[in-house]
């Protein structure tokens, strides 16, 4: 067993095992398995119980998206971007529409910049109770993922009120937002935020304090800080080792540097204290929306008007626009040649580095049983690996 | 950034700097200084972190426009790197060695526009398109259509029609008699 703060770093060179020894098995885990993140597998090589290597396997949810965007109308790909990462659709529709909107040349009104961020704190919250209910089930902690699936479904349900769709809500486009806020939104939000604070508490209480996720958690997947720029990690895993980097804070777009609130850090870095950093994390979440509500402009335009969209042209041009999701850094690179139709959209999403390169290294070492929670506490989403 | 401009024509010959935002710029470099300017960025520049590495088929020009995008988080800047490749023989220096994860988008970039990185990791192995035969997906000379005809049976019973006149027909029948 892991003693509490033991850090091991694993290898950096791949182990070549001589599979016909009859000393290791290979194993598969996944695509189909409780223990894996959406539709990917890790090719596990194990002595014992132990793995000596890694690979992942992703490709099983490959739609073309890039290839598709490149073939449709500007517009006509606000049904595709949304769908590369499923939980956290709206960090798609900013970066894609925030990259159109700089090569156009649009501004988006106040109480867009405010509804939009309203949004994407919503969306952050939700696919954190998403995660913490995978990471407590990884450890065998199933009531809890009962419980948070519970909460993000009233996030949904805010969602559904907001834009008539639960899962996709293509609410941000180009100008703005699709529709401004429906009378009494406001207090629903508010009183979903409160019903869910509360169950914060008790999964805190609950999980936190429990000894065997301790145990297991503890000194799982340890990041050492010089990994962050070497893996290019972002986001809560950079964050719980110690590196204060956020894209809301460092590149102050929408209604952020108005809103009061501070990096949260850490330092052991292990997978006990990625989860707790996105507890608090949810957390800071709750107060942030609150602090939209109170302060977003009640009155005024909510969309720029923008030309026909079956006959918007962009001027030729490059971008590339950032977001923090709840994963670190989300990006959309969109290039323009002044037609009709995108160039070239490639998506960055986090879990490009922490799903293939940092998990195939984290996992070395580490045994069969927790693989599942090891993988949930880098929160990777493999969709957006694929596009 | 000017002085860093400057110092990236100095040294490398970069050309053709834009400021896209005041937290983004462009510049380009020959393939074959590609490398090289990376290693300094990220060792003597402080553009220590790598956003991403893409293409893009510019077929008119004959390149594969190569996008490497790095940030300085304490200056808060990033900067995109980019480098035509001759898309007959697409080969590039790999940055496996200066970032642990630039080995994934070597992979794509083969799988995906067939540029190669000679001595990148598992730069051949299959990535997301598994069972792969036709043309590099991403080339924008791929038919789709064709390649989908040749290698997907159609489904038994499903008809396709041509979507403007199968709207003429349902919503303005009588335009067209």
């Amino acid at each position: 067993m892991r003693r509490q703060n033991e850090h091991v770093i694993p290898p950096e060179t791949r182990a070549t095992p001589d599979l016909s020894s009859g000393k290791y098995l290979v194993m598969w885990q996944g695509p189909q398995h409780p223990g894996i993140t959406g539709n990917m597998s890790l090719r596990l090589v194990a002595d014992g119980d132990t793995v000596v290597d890694c690979e992942t396997h992703v490709g099983y949810l490959h739609r073309g998206f890039e290839k598709l965007m490149e073939r449709r109308l500007w517009m006509q790909n606000f049904p595709l971007v949304c769908r590369i990462a499923v939980p956290e659709p709206d960090f798609n529709e900013y970066c894609y529409a925030a990259a159109l909107e700089e090569l156009a040349g649009v501004t988006v009104p106040e109480k867009a910049v405010w509804l939009r961020t309203l949004s994407l704190e919503m969306i952050r919250l939700a696919s954190f109770l998403m995660w913490i209910g995978g990471q407590a089930g990884a450890f065998g902690h199933g009531t809890i993922a009962q419980w948070s699936v519970t909460m993000r479904d009233y996030v949904l349900d805010l969602f559904e009120e907001l834009s008539g769709g639960r899962i996709y809500h293509m609410y941000i486009i180009p100008g703005g937002v699709r529709g401004d806020v429906p009378d009494g939104f406001l207090d629903h939000v508010l009183e979903t935020m409160q019903v869910i604070k509360k169950n914060l508490d008790d999964i805190e209480l609950v999980m936190f304090h429990n000894a065997v996720f301790k145990m297991r958690a503890v000194g799982l997947g340890y990041i050492p800080p010089d990994w962050v720029d070497k893996y290019g990690i972002t986001g809560p895993n950079a964050r719980s080792a110690g590196v204060a980097r956020d894209l809301r804070k460092d590149l102050g777009y929408l209604a952020y540097p108005q809103l009061d609130f501070k990096l949260i850090t850490g330092g052991r870095s292990d997978a006990f204290e990625r989860a707790e950093l996105r507890l608090a994390e949810m957390y800071q979440s709750i107060d942030l929306i609150r602090q939209i509500v109170a302060r977003m402009p009640k009155d005024g335009p909510f969309r720029e008007r923008l030309p026909n969209p079956l006959h918007w042209k962009i001027p030729a041009g490059e971008t590339y626009v950032a977001a923090e999701c709840t994963r670190g850094e989300y990006g959309f690179y969109v290039v323009s040649d002044g037609g009709d139709k995108p160039r070239r959209v490639a998506v960055r999403g986090p879990s490009y580095t922490h799903a293939v390169s940092v998990m195939e290294r984290l996992v070395r070492g580490v045994n069969i049983a927790d693989v599942a929670g090891l993988m949930v506490s880098l929160h990777t989403y493999p969709p957006e690996i694929e596009r | 950034m000017n002085e860093l401009a400057k110092e990236l024509a100095a040294r490398y010959g970069a050309r053709d700097w834009h400021d896209r935002r005041g937290d983004l710029s462009s510049t380009v470099v020959d393939p074959i200084r590609l490398h090289d300017t990376l290693a300094w960025l990220k060792d003597s520049a402080g553009y220590a972190h790598l956003s991403f590495a893409t293409a893009v088929d510019n077929i008119e020009r004959g390149v594969f426009t190569l996008t490497y995008t790095v940030r300085n988080h304490e200056q808060g800047h990033s900067l995109m790197v980019h480098a035509d490749v001759d898309r007959a023989n697409p080969v590039v220096d790999s940055i496996h060695l200066l970032w642990g994860q630039g080995w994934t988008y070597q992979r794509e970039m083969k799988e995906w526009f067939g540029i190669d990185f000679p001595g990148s990791p598992r730069v051949d192995e299959e990535f997301v398109l598994e069972g792969w035969e036709g043309p590099p997906m991403m080339r924008r000379d791929f038919d789709s259509l064709a390649y989908s005809d040749a290698t997907y049976e159609g489904r038994p019973g499903r008809v396709t029609h041509d979507p403007a006149t199968r709207m003429q027909e349902r919503l303005y029948p009588e335009a067209g008699k």
